[in-house]
């Protein structure tokens, strides 16, 4: 592809380029730049009292803690799962691998109540939960369970390659050199997988950052106690605070930015390594 | 699996405990949902359940979400391809930074892709006045209802058909250009046999998307019945109503059609894998 476009003789240059653009400005540019000037365009007071406010800071504290949490959950058993699902084969492992991608398929509205019914105190799970003194349902806990349910897609489809991609020579090495498996597992296998163990935690912790459908059947709702960032936003929108909405949205909105360009940049890194070792 | 070597898999009981790990959480967090869903929805009965998702308002909900899926989906084909064939066929300034901004959509939450077109075509907004004074509404209406799901599917088939183009290079286009043929035959006649499985790939996951969408829709929708309402907005209203077999009726409509989804996605990508190899083979 290093030929120049006017070396080519497909057609059709200035029509998809036109069209694509125009497209992208409208559906795309337009609308989230209207968004930027709306979040820079108030005076800073305004903003700063918007963001910094007690029932905004409780609600950071809230999504950024639950998304921790949640992330860190996913990157434990998603690695056990991606494992399994490629190491091993047990019956019913097509079906388990192809039901790992049911989160994105499902409607978040349908995840959520679905989530809310079997961990509330009278729910499948709930009721065994309840004489423990576990509360699931309408707590932070709820909210990290809907968010583990979003962000295990991203690990498990992350790691799943780089597992498959594994030299077996170099673990067979490892034996012959009498590393117990548990020490290849830790010092020969975990290193390797740990990029795209990285990358699948910082990708679904962008995505569950603004997670909203799942969430708000389950979390409850209660101001300062249960209520995450993107609900908020729909709060001030429906008071028709659009400064404030707008406020905590673009905060948000490059949070995620943030976060996904440092994927691209580390994954752009590591095989830019990759290249030069090879 | 069974080709590796004693001494460089796990012994058997870790590898049981391992499974069994697996299976236990997948089935905490993705299975059990799923069978909710069908059991809550069937709870009060099968008439109950009949009853429910064939409710006018429920029909309404359906129509709609119908109709947003079929613009959004032809909207999103017709850039998909324009997008892949410019990104694909040529190279140009700005072509990285084009495939950047394709995905931005990805990185934008929900109800913040709602907000969007309500900062723009509100009441307070930059052509929300101008448009109400001419009798035009967008957002609380069908048109915001659409864009709104336009923007959340945007990157879909793009991301789809980008790749597999780039891929495929340019010889065949440009041999079909050299021997007389005109750009639409050739993309007809070319092009189009070659990505078709990637692009009902991306459209099988589009459709879900913009079936199912909630947050974005949902800011944006205004939530009046029977008019703004699409299926998973009537699902949460009957859910606030305390009316949970209703919610859980219309829910598993959405949650057949994700899993017909899953099983398309799966059938596709043996389909698209086989082709490739059929293609290596050909070499």
């Amino acid at each position: 592809m290093t030929k120049l476009r006017r070396h080519t003789v497909i057609p059709g240059f200035g029509l998809t380029l036109g069209y694509s653009v125009s497209y992208l400005s409208l559906i795309v540019l337009i609308p989230l730049s209207a968004l930027v000037a709306r979040g820079v365009g108030q005076p800073f007071s305004e903003f700063r009292a918007a963001v910094f406010d007690p029932r905004t800071l409780a609600a950071w504290r809230l999504t950024f803690g639950t998304t921790l949490a949640a992330s860190l959950v996913n990157a434990v058993f998603g690695l056990i799962v991606a494992w399994t699902l490629v190491r091993y084969d047990f019956p019913g492992r097509k079906l388990l691998d192809t039901l790992i991608d049911l989160p994105f398929a499902l409607p978040t509205a349908v995840s959520g109540i679905a989530l809310t019914a079997i961990y509330a105190p009278n729910g499948w799970v709930g009721r065994w939960l309840e004489p423990l003194g576990i509360k699931a349902a309408f707590t932070p806990f709820g909210i990290v369970i809907a968010l583990a349910f979003i962000g295990l897609p991203f690990i498990v489809r992350t790691v799943q390659p780089t597992i498959e991609d594994l030299d077996p020579a170099v673990e067979e090495a490892s034996a012959l050199l009498g590393a117990s498996r548990f020490t290849t597992l830790r010092r020969v296998i975990l290193p390797t997988l740990r990029p795209a163990l990285v990358a699948g935690f910082v990708t679904a912790f962008a995505r569950c950052l603004g997670e909203y459908g799942s969430v708000i059947f389950i979390s409850g709702n209660m101001p300062m106690k249960t209520e995450i960032a993107s609900l908020l936003i729909v709060t001030k929108l429906e008071q028709f605070d659009y400064a404030g909405a707008s406020a905590i949205a673009l905060l948000m909105l490059v949070s995620s930015f943030v976060l996904l360009f440092l994927v691209n940049f580390g994954q752009w890194w590591s095989t830019r390594g990759q290249r030069e070792r090879f | 699996m069974s080709e590796h070597k004693a001494g460089s898999t796990e012994s058997p009981w870790l590898r049981r405990g391992l499974i069994g790990i697996s299976v236990s959480f997948l089935a905490l967090l993705i299975l059990m949902p799923i069978a909710a869903v069908f059991t809550e929805a069937l709870r009060k009965g099968v008439g109950f359940y009949l009853q429910s998702i064939t409710d006018p308002l429920a029909l309404a909900a359906l129509r709609l979400t119908l109709l947003t899926a079929a613009v959004t989906l032809a909207a999103n084909l017709v850039f998909g391809l324009a997008a892949s064939w410019l990104i694909a066929k040529f190279d140009f300034p700005g072509r990285s930074l084009l495939l950047s901004l394709i995905d931005l959509p990805f990185a934008v939450s929900p109800v913040i892709s709602g907000l969007i077109f309500i900062l723009l075509f509100g009441a307070n907004g930059w052509f929300g006045p101008a448009l109400t004074a001419r009798g035009i509404q967008i957002v609380f209406a069908t048109p915001g209802v659409i864009l709104a799901t336009v923007f959340v599917t945007f990157p879909f088939i793009a991301r789809e058909l980008i790749p597999l183009m780039q891929e495929q290079g340019t010889e065949e286009e440009e041999a079909a250009i050299l021997l007389g043929a005109n750009g639409w035959q050739t993309f007809r006649r070319v092009t189009l046999p070659n990505i078709r499985w990637a692009l009902v790939y991306g459209v099988v996951l589009a459709n879900a998307r913009a079936m199912g969408e909630f947050g974005a829709v949902s800011v944006v929708s205004g939530h009046i019945r029977g008019r703004t309402n699409t299926l998973p907005l009537h699902i949460e209203i009957l859910y606030n109503e305390y009316n949970f077999a209703a919610a859980f009726a219309v829910a598993s409509l959405l949650a057949f059609l994700a899993l017909v989804t899953l099983a398309a996605k799966t059938a596709l990508e043996w389909r698209i894998r086989a082709e490739q190899k059929q293609l290596t083979e050909e070499l």
